[in-house]
């Protein structure tokens, strides 16, 4: 058997490619350990968005001088990227949105509107970030359909068995699920869940916006109907994500936005459709914004998506057994075979948001809150967790000092 | 003065710590409840009205980051012998010069939380104005 060596990534050399890194407080680096809000830029996404504005810059699809046409070939070369990524069969099934959330809108209200109604059951999970829970929540209300969520066991997994008691609620139109949770980082098995639904004849969508930075992603293995991604949390900019969807219903969906680009002739008496996947983006889309997106998977591909996963398995494994060391730490979420680069913890006595405070002037940046989970976050049985999240710059040494911190709030506050 | 020490002052670290008329009051004349759902802060106020609307006692309750907590044990002393109408007047910044540290926009809202809930309170007891920036029919105080 021919075996591969995975070659291990280099956080340190990695690092080099982030100038947010150069600058120093107190003689230090900021320790950013809040990539699963946001991840920093680097220099190859930085660059290809001032080179497209400096020497490619126009509306997309429209014009037909030169420049024009090189707006188009960015933005469409990025689709291609982007389509390549989540190995979708085809370009023409790549939505550009303005994130996962909308993306997460899109097929709520596009799909939802016109296929639930009274005696439809909708299955989210108590994992959700609210961006896959409240649009699922809101269109299930707005069509009579019953809203139910899956609920997790003590380490934060999902309980499967549950579905046979929700099953009994109706026919099960939808499953929306995260494949990894952006509070505790449980990958969840949306493998199984697609097979489940499509065993009722339901749709299988899937948010993506934590897994995709983090491990290799494939619409296709993973048997889903819709998912959604978003750039900023892989190294790109702010302001665009995707949707990709099967070309069977995406073809069969009333349109979300109204506008230009998504029509293809309109008149007092009707107006008709572009052709996929310009039917869903009306307006003027973030043109530079998706050539970075375009570059930041190239830049996390080469990278290479095993090799982050492992290496954010080795600061999982690392900051839990220091933080292990420590009995007045909680720790929330499963082992670290099954969850992504997320710790989420709190200090016994210490409010979530004094400890991201002195942890901030220790220089290191976490998030403190409920991350957009508050029905997670009543099953916890907590207000708010501090969360440490990792990505491919993250290194040891920032939960050595993340650690040090921890111990700065309990002497002063616990 | 390190930053840490300027913000988590003794003074505010044993209001914390030792928070002050902790406890909601039995028979009291006003109560109402209040969350910063950014952190999950959550504080009730409850008083007790003497002659001529001056508050007599107050207790608090709640959960939260040690500003949001130690404002509302230091707002507490503050109000105790005042009129309702004088504390619906009251301007934010007499607390947080009480509090006497620089706070972020964000936590800002953890410590006038108490401030706010306590106007609510008056303002569902005896019809006191709430502040203009808070609207007026809320029932449930909720800083977003």
């Amino acid at each position: 058997m021919a075996v591969t060596t995975q070659p291990k990534l280099d956080a340190h050399r990695l690092r080099a490619d982030f100038p947010v890194f150069e600058e120093l407080v107190n003689g230090r680096p900021v320790a950013f350990l809040d990539s699963a809000a946001s991840t920093q830029k680097p220099r190859q996404v930085l660059d290809a968005m001032r080179e497209f504005y400096e020497h490619s810059y126009a509306n997309v699809h429209r014009g037909v001088y030169r420049l024009a046409e090189r707006a188009t070939t960015g933005y469409e070369s990025a689709r291609g990227k982007v389509a390549g990524f989540v190995n979708a069969p085809s370009e023409r099934e790549v939505i550009f949105t303005r994130s996962a959330t909308e993306a997460l809108n899109l097929v709520a209200y596009a799909w939802g509107l016109d296929n639930l109604g009274p005696g439809d059951v909708v299955v989210v999970t108590d994992l959700e970030h609210h961006s896959s829970f409240v649009p699922w929540q809101y269109v299930a209300g707005r069509t009579g359909a019953s809203f139910k969520a899956i609920p997790i066991d003590e380490h934060g997994e999902l309980q499967l068995s549950a579905l046979e008691e929700i099953e009994r609620a109706g026919t099960v139109k939808v499953v929306a699920c995260n494949l990894v949770s952006n509070t505790l980082g449980t990958v969840n098995p949306v493998r199984d869940l697609a097979v489940w639904a499509h065993e009722r004849e339901a749709i299988m969508v899937v948010d993506a916006a934590q897994a995709a930075p983090h491990r290799p992603l494939d619409v296709q293995a993973l048997g889903c109907d819709f998912l959604a991604i978003s750039s900023h949390k892989m190294c790109g900019p702010s302001g665009v994500g995707a949707l990709w969807g099967r070309r069977e219903l995406l073809e069969k969906m009333a349109p979300f936005n109204l506008g230009g680009e998504m029509i293809r002739s309109v008149s007092m008496e009707r107006t008709t459709w572009n052709e996929l996947p310009y039917k869903f983006e009306a307006g003027t889309p973030a043109i530079a914004e998706a050539v970075g997106f375009g570059a930041a998977v190239d830049y996390v591909l080469d990278a290479g998506l095993a090799a982050i996963e492992a290496h954010e398995r080795e600061l999982v494994e690392y900051t839990l057994g220091r933080l292990g060391e420590v009995p007045w730490i909680s720790t929330y979420g499963p082992p670290p075979e099954h969850r992504a680069g997320i710790v989420s913890m709190n200090v016994d006595g210490v409010h979530p948001h004094d400890v991201a405070q002195v942890l901030d002037w220790e220089g290191v940046a976490v998030r403190a809150g409920h991350h957009c989970t508050q029905p997670l976050m009543s099953k916890l049985g907590v207000a708010a967790t501090v969360r440490a999240s990792f990505y491919v710059y993250s290194i040891p040494e920032e939960v050595d000092r993340l650690v040090d911190g921890l111990h700065k709030a309990k002497q002063s506050l616990g | 003065m390190s930053e840490f020490d300027q913000l988590y002052r003794e003074l505010i670290l044993d209001h914390y710590k030792n928070p002050r008329n902790h406890g909601l009051l039995e028979h009291a004349d006003a109560q109402a409840e209040g969350q910063n759902p950014l952190c999950g802060d959550e504080v009730s106020v409850s008083v007790r009205l003497g002659d001529g609307d001056v508050i007599e006692e107050v207790g608090f309750d709640g959960r939260g980051c040690a500003i949001s907590q130690a404002a509302t044990s230091m707002l507490s002393d503050l109000v105790k012998g005042r009129t309702a109408d004088d504390v619906a007047a009251m301007p934010k910044e007499e607390l947080l010069d009480e509090l006497g540290i620089p706070l972020t926009p964000v936590r800002l809202k953890c410590a006038i939380l108490g401030l706010g809930v306590l106007k609510l309170a008056l303002h569902k007891a005896r019809g006191t104005p709430l502040p203009e920036e808070w609207g007026t029919s809320a029932n449930e105080l909720v800083l977003e």
